[in-house]
């Protein structure tokens, strides 16, 4: 009898969850991403995609952002993953595509493709055969965070340039505010920090030197921008090298500082952290009166459609949404970033202003350019950046490491 | 014997051996599929060329070539094992001959020893996260204990974690701290096992504490010295929770904190915000650190083994 009668439970639950599992997987396909907290924005901008395409659902799976890449890449070597992918640009972009795990995305199939930029594209493109394998979704710029209260508190003015800026920093000290939120403890920001400051010292013809290979990393251009960076040791907290980025962004959200040399990345979550916190994003100072104040530009990653997927049809639809103006249009207004889809509108003021910034703006060298083998120039960078900080190494030799570590690969330094 | 009872016997072994392997199978099972398939892969992935993520085809030792001979490969692991040296070295002198001392302090059951016994033995039974979070925070140069216990005498703060010449000293301490308990209770217990009548026939002989931990306890407890040398050795050699928590991926400061565990993992998995994934060099890392800890762990072992005493 009870016998009969779990049966009878059991049977009914299988039957049950059949049903279910059809249900949600007759026209489910799944969106990987390491952006766990953009969850919320996604559902609502996929909610648009489903009310378009009613047969249609997506469904978001957001992994751990430090494991993301090898969460990733196990998946699909088994064949596995989601259908459409959050995937990193430049050289993190390379790895996945060389492998074969990307569908190539052809202008054909994907018209919105000609939305962006050719920079966005490029971030996006396996070099080897040309083809694009994701959709750019948001460029960042490195720039420098001002406190407005703080600078007002302590009468000072947002400097322009290199001179006024080291200006403020004494006086902003002078007033017992530290100037600069920035520590070294984490070499990733340190990257960030350097690109802010030594970019508008390089202007881009060393760019276009490095990379016919007229100049090197030894270039008196580039060691001389880099020690620019040791004279602001005196305006970073107190025991800077031990500082982290945690601490950095805690010391600007709670005005315990007045500058925050960062990227449009942090707008949504300073916000987010500090509703009151009255802040404004700037270009870094010039080297000197008018010359030009070059923001750092790069692009996050893309959208791509993973190989083997069962449902490609439908993630390519998905993709070519996610690449339309209407799309990146709520996108920037959700989670606080700048769409690279031209016709956006930004209307946000902060956004709208790091839009601007970008007219003027220099590539993010190393993510840009040295992040497509190994050692990659942002390894050799942060490395030596945190020993020139810490006073064990000079600007001239964290130049020469660099040079001879992507020497390696790197063509045009090998002539 | 009768047939009979012959065949009972033999129908007892077969089901007696057919539940040996029932209950043997699913732990076969997981360590074939989690310990011995990812090291046979890492083992071929060390001969194989990686087209992006995917292994393209063999080349031979050049992946072992790179990562030893090869700058600036070749300068990591050296400046990685030279590191991993210092932390065992460190962790033999300091954590372990401070557990000696302590395990003798508490073999002479002073009053209150029990509880010292269990404080001791306290942070052993905390994961290394957070005793590497929490010390991480005490050595915070702006809101850390010890800075702000240096600065209430007058000493002068100082960033631990983020000056190259204390950064790996300091994690080296946060390890001692975390760890030590452990050897101290091995140790306690050899001690405990050393007969009674040895160490007083050594007392009435006028030993003092000095002589009797070196000349008698020493060579006795050398099964225990045995099992901690072994088991330092290995920790010390696959270090990794605590420099990652407390250093980052990257063995911050520049490299001054980098061992063969983050390197490993940073060249494999990548940084996200600097490296690639590197599964070639990574995989033949890892096969160096694996025939490396064996051989050494074999002969350190066999060494130490000869200069063990049976009472």
């Amino acid at each position: 009898m009870i016998s009969a009668r779990i049966g009878k439970l059991a049977l009914a639950a299988t039957a049950a969850w059949g049903m279910a599992f059809s249900a949600a997987h007759a026209a489910d396909i799944t969106f990987w991403t390491w952006r766990q907290e953009d969850k919320a924005a996604y559902t609502e901008l996929f909610g648009d995609f489903t009310k378009a395409n009613p047969d249609i659902h997506v469904k978001i799976e957001a992994f751990d952002p430090a494991n993301y890449a090898t969460i990733l890449s196990t998946a699909l070597a088994a064949g596995h993953g989601g259908d459409v992918l959050h995937t990193r640009a430049y050289g993190a972009l390379e790895t996945f595509a060389k492998a074969g795990y990307l569908l190539a995305l052809d202008p054909k199939a994907v018209p919105e493709l000609a939305n962006l930029p050719a920079d966005a594209l490029a971030s996006e493109t396996l070099r080897a055969d040309g083809k694009v394998y994701s959709l750019s979704f948001a460029s960042q710029t490195l720039g420098v965070f001002i406190n407005k209260d703080v600078f007002a508190k302590a009468g000072v003015q947002p400097p322009a340039t290199w001179d006024a800026f080291l200006a403020a920093c004494k006086a902003l000290k002078a007033k017992g505010v530290i100037p600069l939120a920035n520590g070294t403890a984490t070499a990733w920001m340190d990257e960030v920090m350097a690109s802010v400051f030594i970019n508008p010292f390089l202007g881009p013809q060393f760019v276009a030197d490095i990379q016919s290979g007229k100049a090197s990393f030894e270039d008196k251009r580039y060691t001389a921008a880099l020690g620019r960076l040791l004279e602001l040791r005196d305006y970073m907290p107190p025991g800077f090298t031990g500082v982290d980025y945690a601490t950095s962004q805690q010391l600007f959200l709670t005005g315990r500082a007045a500058m925050f040399a960062g990227g449009s990345f942090e707008i949504a979550n300073f916000r987010k952290q500090n509703p009151k916190l009255n802040m404004d994003f700037i270009a870094p100072p010039a080297p000197s009166a008018g010359a030009p104040r070059y923001v750092s530009k790069f692009y996050d990653g893309g959208y791509a459609v993973n190989a083997k997927s069962a449902h490609q049809a439908d993630a390519l639809k998905l993709v070519r949404y996610m690449g339309t103006p209407a799309y990146g249009t709520k996108f920037a207004a959700l989670l606080g970033n700048i769409s690279p889809i031209k016709g956006v509108v930004i209307n946000d003021p902060l956004l709208a202003e790091v839009a601007k910034l970008n007219e003027t703006s220099m590539p993010y060298i190393m993510a840009v350019y040295f992040r497509f083998d190994s050692p990659t120039g942002s390894e050799l960078l942060q490395s030596g950046l945190q020993k020139m900080m810490g006073g064990s190494a000079t600007p001239e030799q964290v130049g020469a490491d660099i040079t001879k570590g992507v020497s390696r690969y790197y063509k045009p330094f090998q002539k | 014997m009768k047939p009979a009872a012959s065949r009972r016997g033999a129908a007892a072994a077969r089901r007696r051996g057919l539940w040996i392997g029932f209950l043997l199978a699913p732990a076969l099972l997981v360590m074939t599929l989690f310990v011995a398939w990812p090291l046979a892969s890492a083992f071929r992935y060390a001969f194989y060329a990686f087209n992006g993520l995917a292994a393209s085809h063999f080349i031979g030792l050049e992946n072992f070539r790179a990562v030893l001979f090869e700058p600036p490969y070749s300068a990591w692991t050296l400046r990685a094992l030279a590191h991993n040296a210092i932390v065992f070295v460190a962790l033999m002198l300091v954590q372990n001959g401070l557990a000696y001392l302590i395990a003798f302090a508490l073999l002479k059951a002073l009053p209150g020893h029990r509880v010292h016994q269990v404080i001791v033995f306290l942070p052993v039974v905390l994961s290394a996260v957070i005793v590497g979070f929490l010390w991480k925070l005490f050595l915070h140069p702006l809101f850390g204990l010890v800075n702000q216990a240096l600065m209430a005498v007058g000493l002068a703060a100082h960033p631990w974690l983020g000056d190259g010449n204390t950064a790996l000293g300091s994690i080296i301490f946060t390890n001692a701290w975390h760890w030590m308990g452990f050897p101290a209770l091995i140790f306690l217990a050899a001690m405990q096992r050393v007969p009674r009548e040895v160490m007083e026939a050594a007392r009435i002989d006028g030993a003092t504490d000095r002589a009797l931990l070196g000349a008698i306890i020493w060579p006795l407890v050398a099964p225990a010295t045995t099992i901690i040398f072994t088991l330092t050795f290995i920790g010390s050699f696959n270090w990794f929770e605590l420099p990652y928590v407390m250093a980052g991926l990257d063995g911050s400061p520049g490299g001054a904190t980098d061992v063969l565990g983050l390197y490993f993992y940073r060249t494999a998995f990548g940084s996200t915000s600097a490296g690639l994934q590197d599964f070639g060099h990574g995989s033949a890392l890892a096969v160096l650190m694996f025939i490396f800890l064996a051989v050494v762990s074999g002969l350190a072992l066999r060494v130490l083994r000869r200069r063990e005493i049976e009472l």
